[in-house]
């Protein structure tokens, strides 16, 4: 008697609670999905990465709607590689419970081509319309039809240190020796920025190809043009890469490792998004005394620099439950109140022009001036559907920088574009 | 029933066997009927998603482009099998399999001898051992990654303290095959003591009577009798390595061209939605785990441990 399985009672609480476990681990995921209206009021699920406060956005624009809809944040992971991937799988698998995505702006025509998101139109399009600024824009459009709603935009500015920096460098070369005077008096002097084999490194050579006057692709993004002005950014890339004054891990270094290291004291020099005022006002106030910004660095002194556009869309799933309230919800979430609430609370550059002239930007937004320069000479990137593609090429190509050969890779990088550009090529 | 026999088409092989009898037919029959829902549910979970791959594999199907796709048949054959990208992650991946195969192979055996021998705290010194495999391995991804990352790390600052190993071509890979051993010699040591405890004590008695040294009994007598489960161990780890994913996509996530395989393979269907090529990659994958299992199985006469000579076909 002493096997527990002989004694017929104990089996059968045995065997009724592994049926109760089986039942669970079946069932659970069923019921997580079936989480669809409640009481009544129809549920959007916005899928997007994630921002500091943006549940307050949310919660206002519930309060807002008075029981026409109420919008359920979805938080996606911090990577754009890890954001873009989650909403394809769920695009492609036609999941009907995302009502609005919030979109990097070089995913737009990608979703657009492939029918996952619904085109504005009518009243809807032109309140989207009045008042943007026209880069980010552009960015929503596709074959001349609005297929999102502009939210934040984005530059990257140069953030350096006031108290090992007295005067902001204006081009790279200028940087680069000024980390190599620092260097040399044994102070911090590391050029902190993206280099990992993702998007951040795609960022940093379209800045670097616009501020030399090149271009990547032609106007209509269906042949790869790779001009001599590539060539010229590749040259500085691989200068920066290989002159010393980089950080160890700045071949691995993703936008949030690159704050914390600046944060942290780990370097004078930090090419980032100005989310990173935000974090370091609530993370570190003391460094943030001696943290001074200027434009992004250019490559010739007599040309100002030429920068790449981010930030964000909203789009509107084609497989949403309620597209007609996804439509208005999106608007609420993008309208001039939210994107100067995000721009406060979360370092998130608005695209509707009037609301850098509110008078709250200028205390908690210093850095507006520079902002509004940059986007006015801001470059977007290249508008076709297979820009991931294009960009992963980018990316695997330049990756490790300080291996680039100008010539060479500019004449690889060519060929591999206008694969990825015709759907041919292989992606690493 | 002979005579129907030998109307049907007569291939030479067929004649060789003696006609079965009645009782072996039915026994035969009930076997099949045991073996049926098995089969079956085999076939819905497998057969399946390898044939819809084949045929994506025949496709330009390219998620982005809907109103592109089209039957192109081998097209993305050639694509995948002249691209440089391609063959640089089947040597990366073939590097990763070999050199931790190998490795785990003589490290797995020392553990297997010791959790053999072991004779105080057995169960602690197996448990102990079985750790690593027992760990998600995502999760001990991450450790590693943290461990080799300057500023977070202790292996960063130990090893090369004014470097990235990360960032490295050379030391990420060995990063990669030193993460994979880590976890998966435990499984090869259970494999090979499987095998140990096939070995009879007598015969090991015997041989040292005969006056072998321990070089002599390990590599005369328990090798080859262990020598069934030592394939057995060594197929299902060159499988399971061919197959890496999660460390390489922890890791580098394929920087510096350490992606294998199946993250290439990743890459072209998930990122890039490109269904035609990336199908056409697991294909391939799938090809060349058939072609090392049939290798295993027809040339180094690999069957389940214990199971007899005549029990091979």
């Amino acid at each position: 008697m002493e096997n527990p399985d002989r004694h017929p009672r104990r089996r059968r609480a045995r065997a009724r609670a592994l049926a109760a476990a089986a039942a669970f681990v079946l069932l659970a995921p069923l019921a997580a999905c079936g989480s669809d209206d409640e009481g009544g009021t129809p549920v959007l699920n916005l899928y997007q990465f994630p921002v500091e406060k943006m549940q307050d956005v949310i919660d206002t624009c519930n309060q807002r709607a008075n029981g026409a809809y109420k919008i359920v944040y979805q938080v996606l992971p911090r990577t754009a590689d890890d954001q873009r991937v989650q909403m394809v799988r769920r695009l492609a698998a036609h999941d009907d419970s995302m009502d609005i995505l919030g979109l990097d702006v070089t995913w737009t025509q990608e979703f657009a081509s492939a029918d996952w998101i619904k085109e504005w139109a009518g009243d809807a399009k032109a309140q989207v319309e009045n008042g943007t600024l026209a880069g980010p824009l552009a960015s929503a459009q596709y074959n001349n039809k609005l297929y999102a709603a502009p939210n934040n935009t984005n530059v990257q500015l140069l953030w350096y240190r006031k108290d090992l920096v007295p005067n902001p460098p204006t081009t790279w070369d200028e940087m680069i020796s000024d980390a190599l005077a620092l260097k040399q008096q044994g102070k911090t002097y590391q050029v902190l920025t993206m280099g990992a084999q993702y998007e951040g490194l795609v960022v940093l050579f379209n800045s670097l190809v616009a501020s030399a006057g090149g271009h990547v692709v032609s106007d209509d993004g269906r042949t790869a043009v790779m001009d001599a002005g590539t060539v010229k950014a590749l040259q500085v890339m691989k200068t920066f890469a290989t002159a010393g004054v980089t950080a160890a891990s700045f071949s691995n270094a993703v936008e949030d490792e690159v704050r914390l290291a600046f944060q942290g004291g780990g370097g004078a020099f930090q090419l980032n998004w100005p989310y990173v005022y935000a974090s370091m006002q609530s993370d570190a106030p003391d460094m943030l005394k001696n943290v001074g910004w200027a434009r992004y660095p250019g490559i010739d002194a007599s040309t100002p620099s030429v920068t790449t556009i981010g930030g964000s869309n909203l789009a509107v799933s084609s497989y949403s439950k309620h597209p007609d309230l996804a439509f208005q919800a999106a608007l609420c979430l993008r309208d001039a109140d939210s994107q100067k609430y995000l721009a406060i609370n979360s370092g998130q550059p608005p695209s509707i022009e009037a609301v850098y002239d509110a008078p709250e930007m200028t205390k908690a937004y210093p850095m507006k001036a520079e902002i509004l320069n940059e986007l006015k000479d801001a470059s977007p990137r290249p508008r076709t559907p297979a820009y991931q593609n294009l960009s992963t090429v980018v990316a695997a190509q330049l990756s490790p920088p300080d291996q680039i050969d100008p010539q060479r890779t500019a004449a690889s990088l060519k060929k591999s574009i206008q694969d990825a550009i015709d759907s041919k090529g292989v992606l690493p | 029933m002979t005579a129907t026999d030998v109307r049907t088409p007569p291939p030479a092989a067929k004649r060789r066997k003696a006609p079965l009898s009645e009782g072996k037919k039915a026994e035969r029959r009930l076997g099949w009927l045991l073996c049926a829902p098995a089969a079956i549910v085999m076939v819905a979970v497998t057969a399946y998603p390898i044939l819809y791959s084949f045929w994506l594999s025949l496709q330009r199907y390219d998620l982005k482009f809907p109103d592109e796709r089209k039957f192109i048949w081998f097209t993305n054959y050639v694509t995948v099998l002249s691209n440089g990208y391609w063959w640089t992650a089947f040597g990366v991946t073939m590097l990763i399999t070999v050199v931790s195969v190998v490795v785990e192979l003589v490290l797995g055996m020392g553990l297997a001898l010791i959790m053999h021998r072991t004779i105080i705290g057995r169960g602690l010194v197996r448990t102990s051992a079985l750790i690593p495999y027992g760990i998600v391995t995502v999760v001990a991804a991450f450790s590693w990654r943290y461990a080799w990352t300057p500023g977070t790390g202790y292996l960063a600052e130990l090893v090369s303290p004014d470097g990235a190993p990360l960032t490295e071509r050379a030391s990420a890979l060995a990063i990669v095959i030193g993460a994979e051993i880590w976890k998966t010699t435990p499984f090869m040591a259970l494999l090979l003591m499987a095998g140990l405890a096939l070995v009879p004590d007598d015969l090991i008695k015997a041989a040292s009577m005969d006056g072998a040294s321990w070089w002599q009994r390990f590599t005369k007598v328990m090798l080859p009798v262990m020598k069934p489960a030592i394939l057995v161990a060594l197929l299902f780890r060159t499988l399971d390595a061919l197959r890496v994913f999660d460390n390489i996509y922890v890791l580098t996530n394929g920087a510096n061209e350490t992606s294998s395989v199946s993250m290439i393979a990743y890459n072209n269907l998930m990122k890039g939605l490109n269904l035609g090529i990336g199908s056409t990659m697991s294909v391939l994958i799938f090809l060349t785990v058939a072609i090392i299992a049939f290798v295993f199985v027809k040339l180094f006469g690999t069957a389940a441990p214990g199971s007899s000579d005549d029990g091979r076909r």
